[in-house]
């Protein structure tokens, strides 16, 4: 059966490749800290379950002090010219797509029918199906448009070059998550938001519910996180046991709160700086502020939603 | 008031992402800090930390798409994307990405939130067929409204799949509810929650997509002056 691991080794052997490719590229100033950064990625994704809960936290430490003294530069592998790639899409036409539409297609069609198989894990079936689609598409490429042997490795590169040490930030948030919980945060902060509420207001209460949502969200940059303390500070014994709401809106719309919140933090990184750097952005916080727009009518939204659907 | 130390995480990641310090930095920080102030020791913080980051690389994985990502790039796929948007004479920045928000809500009600994302579809195509449209638009796209329209690509993305997401029964979010509530004695179907997600679901796309036509316009007077 196909599991998580197969995935983790696969995902090891190209940031390996990574690693060596960046050592042996003197276009790039920096290589040598780019090719530790990769290698120690690499490293994680085959031997992390091996090295032990301390090894692990030393494992992060390098990838950590690599980044935040600027080891990192980033590599300009050889690649087609701008005028290449627009003969290349002239002379290719629309076909061009149908590589990049098989991985998602491999990843719908897996999720709907290798599920039941037995063939891949089931709980992780849809990123399972994701890497048979990267195999796929690959292959596809290489027996029509003949690139390079290395050129798959070397444009990753040049793209994962581009996101930087940002790759590994929001694996990092859910670690600093993990220590929160266990140094009890959540239980402090509900225990704050708690104790704000006037007696008796219900509009105050669901207010303080899903703005609480929303402000937990974004500094912990994960709804999930946010939920069960705010539930259990506010929603459960305030809108639900005292004011009598019904328990499945509050939670369902306060969980989409805690939503909007995400939208407006670079504490979830994975949905907002990644894609920054993945586009290639001036601001780092540009996703950010063109959702703040968009999230904070909707927060709005959410709360008076509660107040008259709940109630 | 040793309940209140452990919230000084919670400070420094509030400083340091204002102060524009690396992140990953500001993040250790805030877990070594964090951790201390708990109680715990040096070892036992750094372990955590590297436990829940081992636990966490599923979230790494989808980098695995950036070689396919990248290849099709050599060959002109971003261009190609720019040239069909070049081709329909009725495309905008706003009416493309609205499409795209409400095909990534669908999907995502469907329980389909991986095959749509930043790394798999707003890179090599959402944000380069936006971009495209956008210089249709208007004559002279600067720097600074280029990079307005790709966050758009990129967070007409995140508000299909968060407000589409919740729809879908088997979702993580759903699942937590249901435990949390069973574990204080209400029990719940997921259908009974995922039913409240649909007004959110709706409001999310008529404020976006209010939005996306308004960026349109802004889009559309940069042409005319």
């Amino acid at each position: 059966m196909i599991t998580l691991q197969w995935l983790y080794a696969l995902a090891g052997t190209m940031f390996a490749a990574f690693a060596i490719l960046s050592a042996l590229d003197r276009t790039n100033a920096k290589r040598l800290g780019n090719a530790a950064f990769w290698g120690l990625l690499s490293f994680s994704f085959f031997a992390g379950d091996r090295l032990g809960d301390l090894g692990n936290g030393i494992l992060v430490l390098g990838l950590v002090g690599l980044a935040g003294f600027g080891a990192l530069g980033r590599g300009d592998p050889p690649t087609t010219s701008q005028a290449d790639r627009i003969a290349s899409s002239e002379h290719r036409g629309n076909r061009l797509f149908l590589p990049a539409l098989i991985v998602p297609a491999t990843a719908l069609l897996g999720t709907l029918f290798l599920k039941e198989s037995g063939w891949v894990d089931p709980k992780q079936v849809t990123l399972i199906s994701l890497g048979l689609g990267v195999f796929l598409a690959l292959a596809v490429c290489y027996a029509w448009l003949r690139p390079p042997l290395l050129a798959p490795l070397q444009e990753g590169r040049r793209l994962m070059d581009s996101v930087g040490w940002a790759a590994v930030l929001p694996q990092m948030l859910a670690a600093l998550g993990a220590v929160f919980a266990l140094a009890g945060v959540g239980e402090v902060v509900g225990g704050l938001a708690g104790r704000v509420i006037p007696d008796g207001n219900l509009l105050a209460a669901v207010a303080a519910y899903a703005l609480g949502m929303a402000l937990f969200t974004m500094i912990m940059g994960n709804a999930f996180a946010a939920f069960p303390v705010m539930t259990a500070a506010i929603g459960l014994p305030i809108l639900i046991r005292g004011f009598g709401g019904d328990p499945a809106v509050v939670c369902a719309i306060g969980m989409l709160a805690g939503f909007c919140g995400t939208l407006m933090t670079p504490m979830a990184a994975n949905f907002n700086i990644v894609p920054a750097a993945l586009l290639e952005l001036k601001d780092r916080n540009g996703v950010i502020k063109v959702q703040v727009g968009t999230a904070l009518p909707l927060l709005v939204a959410n709360l008076f939603l509660i107040y008259f659907l709940a109630f | 008031m040793t309940d209140l130390l452990v919230l000084s995480g919670i400070l420094i990641v509030v400083v340091g992402f204002l102060l524009r310090l690396n992140p990953l930095l500001v993040v250790t920080v805030a877990a070594l800090v964090t951790g201390l102030a708990a109680g715990l020791d040096v070892v036992a913080v750094v372990s955590a930390f590297g436990k829940a980051f081992n636990e966490n690389r599923y979230v790494s994985v989808v980098w695995i798409l950036l070689p396919v990502i990248g290849l099709l790039e050599r060959y002109g796929l971003q261009q190609r994307a720019r040239t069909i948007i070049g081709t329909m004479k009725r495309a905008t920045t706003g009416r493309l990405l609205i499409l795209y928000l409400l095909l990534r809500q669908i999907t995502a009600a469907l329980g389909l939130t991986s095959i749509a994302g930043h790394p798999q579809t707003v890179r090599p195509l959402v944000a380069p067929m936006a971009e495209a449209a956008a210089e249709l638009q208007s004559d002279e796209l600067d720097d600074d409204m280029r990079d307005e329209v790709k966050a758009y690509a990129a967070a007409t993305d995140n508000v299909g799949l968060f407000f589409g997401e919740d729809i879908f029964l088997a979702i993580a979010s759903i699942l937590l509810i249901k435990g949390f509530l069973e574990q204080n004695g209400i029990v719940l179907e997921p259908l009974e929650l995922s039913i409240w997600a649909i007004p959110t679901a709706i409001i999310a796309f008529l404020i976006h997509a209010t939005r996306l036509l308004l960026l349109d316009r802004k889009l559309g007077r940069a042409r005319r002056l």
